[in-house]
């Protein structure tokens, strides 16, 4: 039987995240207690941590991964920023698979000698989100320039690719605000408080309060996401090798990742 | 003042209190552990840090500022009203104490956000927008502040009971008189003791500010936020973040002491 259904999930996520907002801020996200009781006959029960834009695909891959897995029980996925993800790792934080959003962070990740031979899972580009009507009438990346455009700080993936686009394409902007992650720029986008901003095509997938532009360039700045097993808990890999098989790569394809063979170089 | 006889604190207070000391300065200590020092002074004296320093200092003065002229008189009124409406108004004024900052940063931008009818409001009287400005980062200090300062005056003066005024009104003096020469400098401590909390609070905020200003270099990015920003860096990003933190802490408590040296008498 499955106890860790999507819903269940939700709650422990939704309650996790009440908790921690009452502590302050969101920092250090400890591994959530899961619905371990009951006559569960699963053997083993795994902790992920994935970066906050897999979560859509993700639950939906677990749900999959449950059905055909019974014997391993998913306890928990915590989604968040993947350098917070990778900081709590490395200190300590027992997880038994981890997705990031960028190469960077997993090799934060394998340096402290955890976690073997990541693997590049789906690629994401970026694209302009504008709010609906796009009021500040942006059309391409130039135009950024002199709209009220928020953008990922650099030092995280969607600032870092962000930023390459960019000077790819010759154009500076001077953001009215540098986010820590993908989604808060989204969300300022959403609020109607910016004109645009750059997110990933795969959150504005299935979005119908913003509009997305590709600009040019686009193709040519791919983030690719690494996936590894970390430890030896029985299922991990399994998990990893379902994430990559076919069910594993639909999933991700319907909401709007790329073929992982297109980051392989880079 | 008080002697040591029969005053001193029973001996089975003694293991929890260390513990509760355990639990405050052992996290600073890791912190400190952590720190690579062959870096620490690179990345304290860089000109983001610096930045941020500069910022979080002059918008955590202005928003002090704000919550005294906001706040004295709020606490005034809350101390010398009926319970009823004292009780009320002490309830709305702990809300943001039990808010997480960050709902209290997204209820600060659908109030003031551009799209909104108090920001468009703002915008047609003044051209001004607030999201991503820097008084946007002093409205969300202050209102994560204010209840700090309200709080402990409030506090302050309803101990000292009313005793003192009524005295001096009896004998007659005005209102305005009573205010200024009774109240006030009876409730200094309270004062003191409100502005050090309300301040720190203030430069160490971070979830309404992120939500409400933004995260822009020398505009609105605290130091709270260039440390979060930093850690989000990989690798080396975490090296200055810790560092940052540091200078926040070391800037932060050398204020705090200055402002305890000043003693409450200077106040009146």
């Amino acid at each position: 039987m499955r106890r860790s259904t999507p819903a269940a999930l939700r709650t422990l996520a939704l309650l996790a995240a009440g908790t921690l907002a009452l502590a302050g801020c969101a920092g250090q996200q400890g591994a959530q207690e899961g619905e371990a009781e009951g006559s569960a006959s699963p053997t083993s029960t795994l902790t992920i941590s994935a970066a906050a834009s897999l979560q859509r695909s993700f639950d939906e891959i677990a749900q999959e991964f449950s059905a055909e897995h019974p014997e391993t029980a998913i306890k928990a996925i915590s989604y968040d920023g993947s350098s917070t993800l990778a900081t709590q790792i490395v200190e300590g934080a027992p997880v038994d698979v981890f997705a990031s959003a960028d190469e960077k962070n997993m090799a934060v990740v394998t340096d402290a000698g955890l976690g073997q031979d990541p693997v590049i899972f789906a690629t994401n580009t970026l694209v302009i989100a504008v709010p609906s009507g796009n009021p500040g009438k942006v059309q391409s990346l130039a135009d950024l320039a002199g709209a009220t455009t928020v953008l990922c700080a650099p030092q995280v993936p969607c600032g870092a690719a962000s930023a390459r686009l960019l000077e790819n394409q010759g154009v500076s902007v001077k953001a009215a605000s540098q986010e820590q992650n993908v989604t808060a720029v989204l969300q300022k986008v959403i609020a109607g408080e910016a004109d645009a901003g750059l997110v990933y095509a795969t959150d504005v997938a299935g979005q119908d309060k913003v509009e997305s532009i590709v600009p040019a360039g686009a193709a040519e700045v791919v983030n690719s996401y690494p996936i590894t097993a970390l430890g030896e808990q029985p299922g991990a890999q399994d998990f990893v090798d379902f994430v990559l098989g076919p069910k594993g790569r639909q999933i991700l394809e319907e909401h709007g990742f790329g073929d992982a063979a297109a980051g392989a170089d880079g | 003042m008080a002697s040591d006889i029969g005053v001193r604190a029973p001996g089975f207070a003694v293991a929890p209190a260390l513990l509760g000391i355990a639990l405050l300065v052992m996290p600073l200590v890791a912190l400190v552990a952590r720190a690579s020092w062959g870096s620490f002074w690179q990345d304290v004296t860089s000109p983001e840090a610096l930045d941020a320093l500069w910022l979080s200092l002059r918008t955590g003065v202005a928003a002090t500022a704000v919550c005294v002229v906001l706040g004295v008189p709020l606490a005034v009124l809350m101390a010398r009203s009926a319970p009823k409406p004292a009780q009320l108004l002490r309830a709305l004024v702990a809300v943001p104490l039990v808010l997480p900052p960050m709902v209290g940063g997204v209820a600060l931008l659908y109030l003031f956000g551009r799209t909104s009818p108090v920001g468009q409001l703002i915008d047609s009287l003044w051209g001004v927008t607030l999201p991503f400005s820097t008084a946007a980062v002093v409205i969300a200090q202050s209102f994560v502040a204010l209840p700090f300062l309200v709080l402990s005056v409030e506090g302050s003066l309803r101990s000292l009971g009313a005793g003192y005024e009524q005295a001096a009104a009896t004998l007659g003096a005005g209102r305005w008189m009573v205010l200024t020469r009774i109240t006030l400098p009876m409730a200094a401590p309270g004062l003191v003791a409100g502005v050090i909390l309300c301040f720190a609070r203030a430069i160490g905020e971070f979830g309404a500010t992120a939500l409400f200003a933004g995260n822009a270099p020398g505009i609105t990015q605290t130091m709270p936020l260039a440390i979060y920003t930093a850690f989000n860096g990989a690798g080396d990003g975490r090296d200055a973040a810790v560092a940052l933190s540091l200078l926040l802490l070391g800037t932060a408590v050398l204020v705090l002491v200055c402002v305890r040296a000043w003693r409450p008498g200077a106040l009146k």
